[in-house]
């Protein structure tokens, strides 16, 4: 049977609960060092396995919000003896149009991102350890980045732990302007732990930090601020964001297999940073199957999120503060959505090198709803009927929504 | 209040190693036995079944909300394999 690709580790105490003193650091990194030393006394004690081999090819489309971006995805994965497993994935988004943050300043536009990502399984002695390497590439952005992971089984298998660290660097650039090129980096560990609880529920807890520094602004976005003397009553000027950024994610997950053969899960996520944006996810999902050969999914999604401290929408004055942005992804704003699966499963002989077959459609539909973002485009609609112009600072709020299409063939060899 | 935090903390540690280091007693009997594992084995018990579109609608939320990491995708794990 397939075994899920562990996801990795590290605890890292909320900054809200707990002052990141000298002393508290030390017992983090004590703990952390803890883990790994347990990890290696348990090293053959129990069972791991390499992820099964499978080869994805998705179609993907994301529709909404002026922006339309969709292309190819592509996985293999192979193992490579009993101990060894490659995998390679390409992918491209194509992307065209212009959300409304940049269609407030510039033009619509279009690109291609691609990503190529590389990773190597090796399984010791019954303990999992992952390498991949990211490289992704658009004509003014280059990024790369390393992860290393390491999961072990204990507990008579009943827990699964594992400890993740990623690294990567940003190249930002600007079309248009040759001579603009700023540095970002980012760093995460991450920790998960998976719990039987019962012949027929599973529990997964996972924590991540994050830190960013450098230049962390989108440089195509800008700021507005009141202007008496322009026509519109506002301008807009280049955002400035802090150049660091420290955020803890901590998600708890819950499946439960139902009588028959279906499941239910929910999911809850905080988040919080050093911007102060605070955010929460629930999820929830029921999976059903028809006979042997579909499977059914429906899930529904809620995020909600509060600005970061430097968010406004309308800025009195230019250079009001040093920090300033009016990304819409900065602000307070909520969005739900509704999601279906289907999937069609074909079997093959046991003979057969091919050992089973899957179609999958995955569509999702979201509204956005932002509290503190306001559609500054309203105005720009009305040409020439000044009646219906609404006051700076007081066009309406701004809203959205978007279709996310997945179609994709899976072979599990 | 620092100190009780502190010491908190140190007796947490405590308790998660000895905890994880028992893991490692052969005598350890888990509750749920791997031949009672079949329904947790199920690919419908995975929240990253599908690997490739659950990396990509990660991305294509990730892009538009401030949020980010602990996507996890926890789940599956039994050692059932």
């Amino acid at each position: 049977m397939p075994k899920v690709e562990q996801e990795a580790v590290v605890v890292v105490i909320k900054q809200k609960t707990i002052t990141p003193s000298g002393t508290v650091r030390k017992l983090i990194i004590r703990l952390i060092i803890a883990c790994i030393i347990v990890g290696l006394f348990v090293w053959q004690a129990f069972a791991a396995v390499l992820p099964q081999d499978r080869s994805d090819a998705m179609y993907h489309s994301y529709q909404g919000g002026g922006m339309s971006i969709d292309g190819p995805s592509i996985l293999l994965r192979k193992k490579i003896g009993n101990h060894v497993s490659v995998s390679a994935n390409y992918y491209v988004d194509t992307i065209s149009g212009a959300s409304i943050d940049v269609l407030a300043t510039a033009s619509p536009y279009a690109e291609e991102r691609t990503e190529n990502s590389v990773g190597v399984d090796f399984l010791h002695n019954k303990t999992l350890m992952s390498l991949n390497y990211t490289t992704s590439s658009e004509n003014d952005f280059e990024a790369q980045s390393i992860h290393f992971g390491v999961s072990q089984d204990f507990f008579g298998d009943l827990t699964t732990l594992s400890l993740g660290y990623s690294k990567g660097n940003d190249e930002v650039g600007k079309t248009g302007d040759e001579s603009f090129l700023e540095l970002a980096e980012r760093q995460n560990y991450q920790l998960g732990v998976t719990q039987v609880i019962t012949k027929n529920m599973i529990l997964g807890l996972s924590v991540e930090n994050i830190s960013d520094q450098g230049y962390l602004n989108n440089p195509y976005r800008s700021v507005r601020f009141i202007d008496a003397s322009s026509a519109r009553g506002y301008r807009f000027e280049t955002e400035v964001y802090p150049n660091t950024r420290r955020s803890n994610a901590a998600s708890i997950t819950a499946n439960y297999y139902l009588p028959y053969r279906a499941s239910v899960y929910g999911e809850a996520k905080v988040f919080s940073d050093s911007w102060g944006i605070q955010a929460n996810t629930y999820k929830l999902g029921y999976i059903h199957t028809f006979g042997d050969d579909w499977i059914v999914e429906m899930r529904a999604r809620h995020y909600q999120q509060d600005k970061a401290d430097f968010y406004q929408d309308l800025y009195t004055r230019s250079a009001e503060f040093n920090f300033r942005a009016r990304d819409k992804e900065m602000s307070t704003f909520n969005n739900l959505s509704l999601g279906l699966s289907l999937t069609y499963e074909f079997q093959f002989s046991a003979a057969n090198f091919f050992k089973k077959s899957t179609i999958n459609l995955d569509f999702d539909h979201v509204n956005y709803n932002y509290d503190d973002f306001r559609n500054v485009l309203v105005n720009s609609t009305l040409e020439g009927d000044t009646s219906g112009i609404a006051p700076v600072g007081e066009e309406p709020l701004y809203q959205f929504s978007a279709n996310i299409t997945r179609f994709y063939v899976s072979i599990f060899y | 209040m620092k100190a009780i935090k502190s010491t908190h903390l140190r007796l947490l540690l405590v308790i998660m190693v000895s905890g994880f280091a028992s893991g490692c007693s052969s005598t350890f009997e888990p509750w749920v036995k791997p031949y009672e594992r079949d329904n947790l084995a199920d690919p419908i018990m995975s929240m990253n079944r599908n690997p490739v579109s659950l990396a990509y609608t990660h991305h294509a939320y990730q892009a538009r909300e401030g949020a980010r990491g602990a996507e996890g995708g926890a789940g599956g794990g039994c050692g059932c394999n």
